[in-house]
């Protein structure tokens, strides 16, 4: 169970941002995860909140986005979207092929709370 | 992948930041950032750091990885014995909670290192930062970091090791790859251990496996071997030494850069 530190090592980078930009509180929050990247993203759900207590991103929403493994074949050079286990061309069938996608874990946005300055 | 050249969008994830995705909108009274990093930044960071600490000192790191007994430590202690000091070694030893397998190597007159990791099911690179302060990597030529036996977690963080060795033991069955594809994708070499139990266990076909990991797209060579009776032992110490060899060439054509030029003596303290 790794997921509790991916989030907040997540949370880490998000507190950093919202300083940054004198935030004062984060409302959502949107990640890109594929399969290979070894993140599971129900695991990551529920550890979410847990790393966001007494942070600026509590209450925040998560938003998950999860990504297709493709794979591009080096020999015949067509891409399919494939299972975890099942990275071979599914054309040619050659193992031999290049991941194009699947592996992410990446912190994609964050949408800030600024406060409202008076007109 | 790099933060800024925007080299971390993949066909994957461009449908999300181009005009009309979801991470394009904004309301008011709200500020949308785009971040496009790596949900493990810091530790990918501390990663880079440790694998200039170790190309400045000219040493290879390897990080061995399988599920809990599967015979990192034995590869280890075999390896020491076979070697006879013609290659000097240190080991940083991830264990949750005891001191056991860093005593084994400490008894072949091995500096060994234990990060006692608690109940944390891998190492990171914080954790091998730390542990390389006991160290003066001038003393070596190879440091062997052990992880936590485990075929799920470690796979997803980078410690700052130049190579991953995956051990899958007889015992386990052979197909372990099509179980755990990110361990087994990430790994350069897979050693199938305790292959003494081969014939009593002919279940486990090599052939098999090796079919597994062909599956998942893995061009690792596959090793098989036993610290018991000693098989299998020379090719894997020639592979070590052909790995020293690649790597420094590749330092003598890329030589390290200043950037992280100090002793951690200097700046730790």
């Amino acid at each position: 169970m790794h997921e509790l530190a991916i989030c907040q090592s997540l949370i880490d980078q998000v507190e950093d941002i919202a300083l940054e930009r004198n935030a004062q509180s984060v409302s959502l929050i949107i990640i890109a995860i594929g399969p290979l990247s070894g993140v599971e993203a129900p695991l990551l759900k529920n550890a979410y909140p847990l790393a966001c207590i007494g942070t600026v991103a509590e209450n925040s929403e998560l938003v998950i986005e999860l990504l297709p493994i493709r794979v591009k074949c080096m020999q015949c050079g067509s891409e399919s979207e494939v299972l975890p286990n099942k990275l071979i061309c599914k054309k040619c069938g050659d193992w031999r092929t290049e991941l194009v996608s699947g592996d992410e874990m990446m912190l994609m946005s964050v949408e800030l709370e600024k406060e409202k300055t008076e007109l | 992948m790099c933060d800024t050249c925007g080299c971390n969008i993949t066909p994957g994830n461009e449908g999300l930041i181009k005009a009309g995705g979801k991470l394009h909108k904004t309301e008011s009274g709200k500020e949308a950032v785009t971040v496009l990093r790596s949900l493990l930044h810091e530790n990918d960071h501390a990663a880079s750091h440790n694998r200039n600490h170790f190309d400045q000192h000219n040493v290879l790191a390897i990080n061995l990885m399988s599920s809990p007994g599967a015979g990192k430590t034995a590869l280890l202690e075999a390896t020491i014995q076979q070697l006879d000091n013609s290659l000097k070694i240190a080991v940083i030893e991830g264990d949750l909670e005891t001191e056991n397998d860093a005593e084994r190597i400490r008894k072949l007159g091995v500096k060994a290192i234990q990060i006692a990791t608690g109940s944390a099911c891998h190492l990171d690179a914080h954790m091998v930062h730390e542990a390389l302060h006991h160290f003066d990597l001038s003393e070596f030529d190879v440091v062997f970091i052990e992880n936590v036996g485990n075929l799920v977690c470690p796979a997803s963080f980078d410690l700052g090791q130049h190579l991953n060795v995956t051990l899958l033991s007889v015992p386990e069955g052979d197909d372990k790859p099509a179980k755990y594809p990110v361990m087994f994708r990430a790994s350069d070499l897979v050693v199938l251990s305790k292959s003494d139990l081969l014939p009593i266990l002919d279940d486990f076909k090599p052939e098999r496996a090796k079919g597994y990991l062909r599956d998942i797209a893995s061009t690792a060579p596959v090793m098989q071997l036993s610290s018991k009776d000693k098989s299998g032992m020379l090719k894997w110490i020639s592979w070590i030494n052909q790995q020293i060899e690649i790597r420094q060439r590749a330092l003598q054509q890329h030589p390290v850069t200043g950037h992280h030029h100090h002793t951690h003596e200097e700046v730790h303290i």
